[in-house]
């Protein structure tokens, strides 16, 4: 039976000075290729149970594995070079280096991932691959970020997650800045492409309508309990 | 691809970024300038005076002796009597002597009494000898031999009539016995190219009416009695002495000080000036300290700038971290930024000296007399400048460690 994408076991964890907001997370379970909508109000503690998953923060307690990864046994800068090797992030929006040209914003993971990078191959020819198949203009490599619609940034976030193929995207409401019109083409994008790289996505989201699309839809409450004021 | 973005980043914040640029290179203008003009003034003082080994004048300070003989700043408290100098030069040690007679001027330029030796054994920078550019040396009793900036500043030519004025700063004139150009002395840089040179004699003869530095009344002795008088003078103001062996120096130096019938100081010239630049060091001291704030200033205002940016650049941080850099990429990243600004900032403040220099250079020279080479940078610039580049990644740990502290709490998930 092949590792999950994600599991989290009885996880406990604090922020420090934060108002005492704490999470405890008693089990959650994410299968290879598998798409989850985790649903949840703005406070709830998404934000903090990505950043469990992503290992920008280490569990006071419980096991968070990743890709078959127990980030617990990683310190800290090996946990940011484990990010950068296996998981692919997409914010609800400001995903890009305005300043940036395109493709620095695309390969920019590389630099810190050797292995994803050499999974990628030619970097710069699969990035430009991954802009043409998310519908990107043909010299869009070549801009600055920040002169991009923000619809057009997001698909750049899609292809800089997706970039070498990592085993788990981690979404954090991408689709909020789009219209509805926007979002479904967007979402068809990102799908596409997530199957194509046999990637595992956990969106997190507090809109319902979109869980059509995914394996599964989980509501935050059922598999975290939190207390105190989320940052 | 780090070196672009970081570079990247600093273009799209080009206002407030150009804003310390431009105060880091003014800073470091500052500094290369007055060490520029630190080394030019030194080397332009050493270069004045070159194969003399001995100063002679009357009992004063060795400082004030050199000030006044060779660079025509303050004046003589006393003269060394014709006797004196006599004994001097008769003395075996000494290989030449050169008297020398100050106290009056043309316009703003003083005059010097000499010999055609003078000529002969003044020698500058190095061993370079005094060069006639137009015209000759001195001939006649009326001639006068000027110096480069003399005749630049006042439009002479050889041939040209000129009148000295008796005293430094007075109306009264020698206008009884006018001078003629004889010559025009090639630009040396030394205080000769300010000097109006006659004869030793030439003094002797526009004070034969004067008596205690005041012009007897009704009292005009014509041109051709003084001609055939005696004009041997009755006393010098110093005299610049080469001994016959650098072995004798000291030697004679005692004997001129211990010299029972006048009062009388001998000075080495290199002694003398370092003495000088001790005095004048301590003002040094002061500028460059002065100078050295200047570039820290510029560089607290950087650090001012890079903390007053964190917080808007929060996010960009949060997207650096979900990438995969670690806290310590961010802090390198700020550092590198900083460093980037203070490079920038020095290449820029180099190229401003050089122009400065290019600006400046002829008016500095004609206005003091030093002169400032406009050369390729030298290793103690270059170190300066590696220096200020240092110094920047250094104050920018400040913020940036607070960077590191705010994406070590902020991790990937702020929001704007």
């Amino acid at each position: 039976m092949p590792e999950p994408a994600i599991a989290l076991t009885d996880v406990v964890f604090a922020w420090p000075g934060r108002g005492g907001f704490s999470l405890h997370c008693p089990t959650f379970e994410m299968a290879p290729g598998e798409s989850v909508l985790l649903l949840g109000a703005s406070g709830s503690g998404k934000s903090t149970l990505l950043s469990l998953i992503c290992g920008i923060v280490a569990a006071d307690r419980g096991r968070v594995s990743v890709d078959g990864t127990d980030l617990g046994t990683l310190g800290a800068g090996a946990r940011d070079r484990f990010r950068a090797e296996r998981i692919g992030v997409i914010f609800q929006q400001f995903n890009l280096l305005p300043y940036a040209r395109v493709a620095d914003n695309i390969l920019l993971p590389l630099q810190f991932a050797p292995a994803r990078r050499a999974r990628a191959g030619d970097a710069a020819g699969e990035a430009a691959r991954l802009c043409a198949a998310l519908g990107l203009p043909g010299d869009v490599l070549a801009m600055q970020a920040g002169r991009l619609s923000v619809g057009q940034q997001q698909r750049v976030a899609v292809a800089r997650a997706l970039i070498g193929a990592p085993p788990v995207i981690v979404a954090d409401e991408p689709t909020s800045a789009l219209d509805a019109a926007t979002q479904d083409a967007f979402l068809a994008l990102l799908f596409d492409q997530a199957g194509a790289a046999g990637s595992s996505l956990l969106m997190v989201s507090h809109d319902e309508r979109l869980g059509a699309r995914f394996d599964r839809v989980i509501r935050l409450e059922d598999i975290v309990s939190a207390q105190g004021v989320a940052a | 691809m780090i070196l672009r973005l970081a570079i990247g980043s600093l273009l799209a914040r080009a206002l407030t970024v150009g804003m310390t640029v431009l105060a880091i290179a003014l800073s470091v203008a500052l500094f290369l300038g007055v060490e520029k003009v630190r080394t030019g003034a030194r080397a332009s003082f050493a270069d004045t005076i070159s194969g003399t080994d001995l100063i002679v004048g009357a009992r004063s300070g060795s400082v004030q002796l050199l000030l006044y003989s060779v660079f025509r700043i303050g004046n003589a408290t006393n003269n060394v009597s014709w006797e004196s100098y006599q004994d001097i030069a008769a003395r075996p040690e000494v290989d030449w002597i050169v008297p020398i007679s100050l106290g009056d001027s043309h316009r703003q330029f003083r005059v010097m009494g000499t010999t055609p030796a003078f000529f002969e054994h003044y020698k500058y920078r190095g061993g370079r000898s005094l060069e006639i550019r137009e015209g000759h040396g001195l001939g006649d009793l009326y001639d006068a031999v000027i110096g480069a900036d003399v005749a630049a500043a006042l439009g002479y030519a050889v041939g040209d009539g000129i009148v000295v004025s008796h005293g430094l700063a007075s109306f009264t004139d020698h206008d009884d016995q006018p001078f003629r150009i004889a010559g025009i002395i090639a630009k040396t840089g030394t205080p000769v190219d300010r000097t109006v040179i006659v004869s030793l004699e030439a003094i002797e003869a526009i004070h034969v009416d004067w008596q205690s530095g005041a012009q007897g009344q009704g009292r005009t002795t014509p041109v051709e009695v003084i001609r055939a008088m005696d004009l041997t003078p009755k006393a010098i103001t110093a005299a610049l002495v080469g001994t016959e062996s650098r072995l004798q120096i000291f030697g004679l130096q005692r004997w001129i000080n211990e010299y029972a019938e006048e009062p009388l100081l001998a000075i080495l010239p290199g002694v003398a000036l370092s003495e000088l630049w001790q005095i004048v060091g301590v003002a040094e001291t002061a500028l460059m300290g002065v100078s050295l704030m200047v570039v820290v200033t510029a560089l607290l205002g950087m650090t001012a700038m890079i903390f007053s940016s964190l917080n808007e650049r929060r996010r960009e941080m949060a997207i650096w971290r979900a990438m995969g850099a670690r806290p310590g990429t961010i802090l390198g990243l700020l550092v590198l930024e900083a460093m980037l600004m203070a490079a920038a900032g020095a290449v820029a403040g180099m190229a401003l000296l050089y122009l400065g220099l290019v600006v400046a250079q002829p008016w500095i020279d004609a206005a003091f007399g030093i002169w400032l080479p406009i050369e390729a940078p030298r290793p103690r610039e270059i170190l300066v400048l590696a220096t200020v580049i240092a110094a920047a990644g250094l104050a920018s740990l400040l913020p940036a460690l607070r960077a590191y502290r705010l994406s070590l709490a902020d991790g990937m998930m702020v929001r704007i």
